[in-house]
């Protein structure tokens, strides 16, 4: 039980500090803010229950009033700005993300990487566009366009989720909760 | 740790955190119910009033807080400039400023530690299907020391890095400072349990 209350705070922690760091620049020069890797991390690494739970930490943490979120923004305000589609939908991602490892029994860099795909694109992004779509007042259809943008970015921490949950499993196969 | 709220006293700082959330829910609602441009524009206007009562300095605050929506401002009006529907363009506009600012002025004006006791509060419920109020405390206190321990890291890890590359780190150090990480976390829990556990 400490256990688990100890990798939640700690992956709730890790998603605001990848938010803090400057945002990856990749070969290319295609930028990426990392906190959504971390969503997809807490998943692969936690398993589907406390990775959502280690999320919605992270976003009690924000609505209290640190300044954690990408770009350093945080508070009640956010909840009600577009991206609050992008909010609500992250612990369903990591949910996702982690449902996919516990269950796929793939080797674990595929698994974390379908689940990562699913979470962190085919759930969130809907649910981001949705988001969208009530806060400016258009419609689903006419803001999706601008999820393209996200997408290249997006694919490669897909591919960074796997590495990094492969590399977890073989060094400390422990810790590897949702294989546990 | 750095935190959103004004440390500059305010009037509103001695309100209750709990009156200050209704009065925001209430405020939020209405907004949303509106949808002529005029009356959203009085209610931003009163919002900014509202700024104003605690000081020049929270209205500067709170402009600094708004300043990340502005990409979303400029794809909304460029869109209604271009389907000539300006007047709709205006009150959506308008309302996400207002909501917005309304939600951060109670976040500038409310201290973390108000907060917390309001979300104890708040949580208490949950004790029944089977989160003790506790745990949840003790998982937000750990998660807030975990922060600055784990940018420490990784800012440590990125220096050894550049040390001895001349490449930029990148994603490479994630893995080394979630295994430093996952060490402290479970020296954590093991230090929890000889203290008597979390419950």
């Amino acid at each position: 039980m400490e256990r688990s209350v100890t990798h939640v705070a700690l992956f709730a922690a890790l998603v605001a500090v990848l938010g803090l760091v400057p945002a990856l620049t990749l070969p290319g020069g295609v930028p990426v803010t990392a906190q959504s890797l971390g969503v997809m991390l807490c998943g692969t690494v936690l398993g589907a229950r406390r990775g959502a739970l280690a999320v919605l930490l992270f976003l009690g943490l924000v609505a209290l009033g640190l300044p954690l979120l990408s770009g350093g923004r945080g508070g009640l305000g956010v909840f009600v700005g577009p991206s609050v589609g992008f909010l609500i939908g992250f612990p369903i991602a990591a949910f996702v993300a982690g449902l996919v490892v516990e269950r796929w029994s793939a080797p674990v860099g595929v698994a974390a990487a379908a689940g990562a795909f699913l979470g962190g694109i085919v759930v969130l992004y809907p649910l981001g566009a949705l988001g969208w779509a009530l806060m400016l007042g258009k419609s689903v259809a006419e803001v999706q366009v601008f999820l393209l943008g996200f997408l290249p970015g997006d694919l490669v921490k897909v591919g960074l989720v796997a590495l990094v949950t492969r590399a977890l499993a073989q060094m400390r196969p422990g810790s590897l909760l949702s294989r546990g | 740790m750095l935190t959103l709220t004004s440390p500059v006293e305010t009037p509103f700082h001695r309100v209750p955190a709990g009156a200050k959330l209704l009065a925001l829910a209430g405020v939020t609602v209405l907004l949303f119910s509106m949808g002529d441009p005029v009356m959203l524009g009085l209610a931003l206007t009163g919002i900014a009033a509202l700024h104003l009562v605690g000081g020049l300095g929270l209205l500067r605050h709170g402009l600094r807080m708004l300043w990340p929506l502005w990409p979303f401002l400029a794809v909304l009006l460029a869109w209604h400039l271009w389907t000539g529907e300006v007047r709709d363009g205006w009150a959506i506009a308008l309302r996400l400023l207002a909501a917005v600012a309304a939600a951060n002025l109670v976040t500038m004006t409310t201290r973390l530690t108000d907060m917390i006791a309001c979300a104890e509060r708040l949580a208490a419920p949950l004790a029944r299907v089977g989160v003790p109020p506790r745990r949840v405390a003790l998982a937000l206190a750990l998660a807030v020391r975990f922060v600055p321990v784990m940018a420490d890291r990784l800012a440590a890890l990125r220096e050894a890095w550049t040390a001895r590359s001349p490449r930029r780190a990148g994603w490479r150090i994630i893995v080394p400072a979630l295994l430093g990480a996952l060490d402290d976390a479970d020296r954590v829990a093991d230090a929890l349990r000889a203290r008597g556990g979390t419950d």
